[in-house]
């Protein structure tokens, strides 16, 4: 088998000697990335909490991305899809994203309508 | 077959053998557990998206759900499941360390690197008993209404939570616990809370102190406090006192929060387990040499895969259940 890694992160920014040193480079990445979620998390800032981007607060909005882009590197990185065929990665990565948006979407939609019954609807619950 | 082909491109193709995904069969049957494990777990964070948006007014805030740090008193919302995220994200390094490793045939390192990947998954798993430990025994207590709905008691002076303790009354009273000795087939009911709703309501009366919460949030995200009047007239609607959380009562509000709680981070944490045992079986394999004789370290990388998926499901939960 022949093991050859691709060594550039943050599409050819930054540039890795070894498979080693890449690892630890990507570990570092994701470690920032977890303490300004959780400094987030535990300043709340006003300005992130208070503003409405799409119906979801901006700091919630941030935190999603932030996921999704530790997601990219522990699967791009770690578990080397970056030194897969690219038919294997995108078989791996695109099913999922189309089957988890298109029920996310319709279980959302379907509880913001049941949302919208108890509390506009005449039935009582909060008691 | 080759006698039959007249160029060697054509062999390739139809001969077999060859790998148009150059991954190995192994290595793509992993692929796709992995793949159906995580649309098994996006229907349960899903389904947790869809709870949360049905009683998105009165969901529990998990800054003030998770607010405890072993062995050390007070608030500290966040930090120890940050801790945890670390350790596996730290596991998952050294997992991938011990694949590279591997791929270089050197056999001290993959054995030290797993046993360092074992141990980050234990602390793991260790955190997340404690975690349920901590969720089920409770914090403050709280009254359940009629109607299901989770009441909680804050100071007036301080702002802070009012422990059950700091103000219910000691009312002498009869109440036996109904044993299964003393029925007729084996029912028996599950330990009292420490007070009752009498010595609650009482006790709440006493001190003036003491205001209700109620589980609405308000515009500017925080549970909605109730004035000394309502919280008295709220108080009549009392039916249980809650202590902790189980699949049932919840003292943190919604019950459907300690559900999903439960149901997701156990199964998660199922895998964080059988992703421990699995790397110990590969471990000792390492170590008696297995992988040496058959020439490629192949099912460390494949373990590997699993262990990586464990920390990015993590990665996921952590974001629905502590951040957003």
């Amino acid at each position: 088998m022949a093991h050859e890694h691709k060594l550039e992160i943050f599409r050819g920014l930054l540039k890795f000697k070894s498979n080693v040193s890449k690892i630890w480079g990507v570990l570092i990445f994701l470690t920032i990335v977890t303490t300004v979620e959780v400094a987030l998390g535990i300043i709340k800032p006003e300005s992130l909490t208070g503003t409405y981007v799409l119906g979801m607060k901006l700091i919630n909005w941030i935190f999603i991305i932030l996921t999704l882009v530790k997601a990219y590197y522990i699967a791009w990185d770690f578990m080397h899809l970056r030194d897969e065929k690219s038919a294997l990665r995108r078989a791996i990565v695109w099913t999922p994203i189309f089957l988890v948006l298109y029920l996310v979407f319709i279980l959302l939609v379907e509880a913001d309508y049941i949302y919208e019954v108890f509390k506009n609807g005449f039935v009582k619950w909060n008691f | 077959m080759d006698s039959t082909v007249t160029t060697g491109t054509k062999a390739a193709v139809w001969g077999g053998g060859n790998k148009p995904l150059n991954a190995s069969y192994g290595k793509l049957m992993m692929w796709f557990f992995l793949v159906s494990d995580a649309l098994t777990f996006s229907g349960f964070i899903a389904s947790y998206g869809f709870s949360r948006f049905k009683f998105i007014e009165t969901w529990p805030i998990a800054d003030e759900v998770f607010t405890h740090v072993p062995f050390f008193h007070g608030n500290y919302p966040m930090y120890y499941v940050a801790f945890m995220t670390f350790i596996l994200i730290m596991s998952s390094v050294t997992m991938v360390l011990a694949v590279d490793a591997g791929h270089k045939m050197q056999k001290n390192k993959v054995i030290w690197y797993m046993f360092a990947t074992i141990i980050g998954g234990a602390i793991f798993v260790g955190s997340q008993a404690w975690e349920w430990g901590t969720f089920i025994k409770g914090d403050h207590g709280a009254i359940e209404t009629k109607g299901g709905r989770i009441l909680q008691f804050v100071k007036a002076d301080t702002g802070e939570r009012a422990s059950l303790r700091d103000f219910a009354k000691t009312i002498p009273s009869e109440r036996a616990n109904h044993e299964s000795k003393n029925g007729i087939w084996f029912f028996s009911e599950g330990s009292l809370p420490s007070y009752t709703v009498n010595e609650v309501a009482e006790g709440f009366k006493a001190n003036p102190n003491i205001l209700i919460r109620t589980e609405t949030i308000t515009e500017e995200g925080e549970k909605t406090l109730l004035n000394r009047e309502q919280s008295l007239a709220k108080l009549k609607d009392a039916k249980y006192v809650v202590e902790g959380a189980n699949l049932i009562h919840n003292e943190y509000g919604s019950r459907l929060f300690a559900d999903f709680f439960f149901f997701i981070t156990g199964f998660h944490g199922f895998h964080v387990f059988s992703g421990v045992v699995i790397n110990v079986i590969i471990f000792f394999n390492v170590i008696l040499g297995t992988y040496e004789r058959r020439g490629h370290y192949e099912m460390v990388e494949k373990v590997g895969l699993y262990w990586h998926f464990v920390d990015l499901v993590w990665v996921f939960v952590f974001t629905f259940f502590y951040l957003v």
